[in-house]
Order: C-alpha cells, then structure tokens, then sequence
C-alpha cells in the first residue's frame, strides 16, 4: 500500500516527508510502548502510535521506519517533527483512534 | 587478534529526550562502514535499548563500541544501583521503572531481553550499590 493511500483512507495530514508519500510499505506494527516495537516490529513497516515523544522517532530510527502515523489527533510539538525531518521520515496525522486506524488499515489490504 | 576500530560516548542521565543520539550515532558509522543493514538494525536497537536504561535507571554512563572484522562489542557501563536480581530482570515484562517512564513509551521489562534477542552473546556484571556493565556481541 503506498503512504498516499494512507493518508486518505486515515484522513490524515501529512507533517514531514511528502516526497515519500508515493513508497510503498508492506505492513504496520501498532503499539504504544518502544520496547515491544523494537521487540516485535518487523523493519521498514508503518508504525501506528498514540505515542507522542522524540524517542518514537529514535525507535523508529533504530528499526529502519520511515514512516509514522501518529493516531488520536495527539499535537506533536516542533522537538519531534524536526527530529523527523532530520531523519529524512514520513509522518502521518490522525484524528482517528487507534482501534479504528488499524481496522481501516487491516480491512483494505494493509 | 585483529584490529578494531572504538568508538566512544557518554550517555547524560538528565535527558530523556536525547537518549538514543549515540545509539543512532553508530548507526550512521556502520552504515558507512558497509556493514550489513540487519547487523547494523540488531546493534542499533541492542545499543539503543541498553542507552535507554542508562538513563532511566543509572543517571547515564558510558559506552564503548569495538568493531573488528568479525564481530561489533558494545560495552556499556553505569555506576547506577546495580541489578539485585538479574534473572528477574532478564524475565520478559518485568520491570523497576517508574510509572513516569513507562508514560513515555519504556519500562516494560522489555529491555534486557530485548538486549539479549538481538546480540548473540551477552553479560551483564553488576554489584549492588557500585553499578553494572553490560557486554555485547554481535558476530559479522
């Protein structure tokens, strides 16, 4: 699935990283907790998270994934969003829950 | 014994939003080094999970990364508690971090496993009350 269909099935904004809105990801890992990220996410997939501190982007960092969809319509302060720019990353921006995010996600392919 | 390459840091214990700069740091080197990306993915998160204690349970400390041509040593060492119980701690989900930790995404007692999943060998030599350090091997 390429990030642009992301962004539209999610309804999301885009905050970094449009030039990658046409790549094409595999799968997603959801979480909210880093560890089980980097102990269960399989590389270069979607992370999905509520979570909302610079460490999402060094998790993410650390497992090649270049792009986030940050759900809940959390605000992502500007520490975090120049962080990922600076790792060259895509990040989504989502009002829709969790639960929700991944149930369109997962029911149209992804 | 063949040559290796060090590299060296120190890990601020007052900073959690600075954790993982040099764990990404030797990402960025192995990278350019030509190491083979998964080595490098099992290192960066190895390096970037024992960082991450340093800080939430050590107040910092150092790391020192030795690559040869056959394996990547990451040593890292606080002067933190030390680890009363380190089979306990090896156990998956359990954990000693505070509640405040573990609301910015760690603290799961996912740490030391996942430290152990991704090096092939790893030691952990800790004295209450004087620190611990942690060695690491990944085989290239």
């Amino acid at each position: 699935m390429l990030i642009r269909e992301i962004k539209t099935l999610l309804d999301a904004q885009i905050l970094s990283g449009e030039q990658m809105l046409d790549q094409d990801v595999a799968e997603a890992f959801a979480s909210d907790m880093m560890s089980d990220v980097l102990a269960f996410a399989n590389p270069h997939c979607v992370l999905l998270t509520g979570l909302c501190n610079p460490q999402v982007i060094r998790t993410a960092e650390m497992l090649d994934v270049s792009c986030i969809v940050f759900v809940r319509g959390k605000p992502l302060d500007s520490e975090i969003l120049n962080l990922a720019r600076a790792k060259d990353m895509c990040v989504l921006h989502t009002e829709k829950g969790m639960y929700t995010t991944c149930g369109i996600l997962y029911s149209s392919g992804l | 014994m063949s040559e290796c390459l060090t590299f060296e840091y120190q890990v601020s214990g007052d900073d959690f939003t600075r954790a993982g700069e040099a764990s990404s740091d030797v990402k960025n080197k192995l990278k350019m080094m030509g190491v083979d990306s998964g080595v490098i993915r099992r290192v960066a998160i190895a390096m970037y999970e024992g960082e991450i204690n340093m800080v939430i349970h050590a107040d910092g400390g150092s790391i020192k990364v030795l690559v040869s041509d056959d394996n990547i040593r990451l040593i890292l060492a606080d002067t933190g508690p030390g680890i009363p119980d380190v089979e306990k701690a090896m156990q998956q989900g359990y954990s000693t971090a505070p509640e405040e930790v573990r609301s910015l995404g760690f603290g799961a007692g996912m740490g030391l496993p996942n430290m152990k999943k991704f090096s092939d060998n790893m030691q952990i030599d800790t004295e209450v009350g004087v620190g611990t350090t942690v060695t690491m091997d990944i085989h290239l």
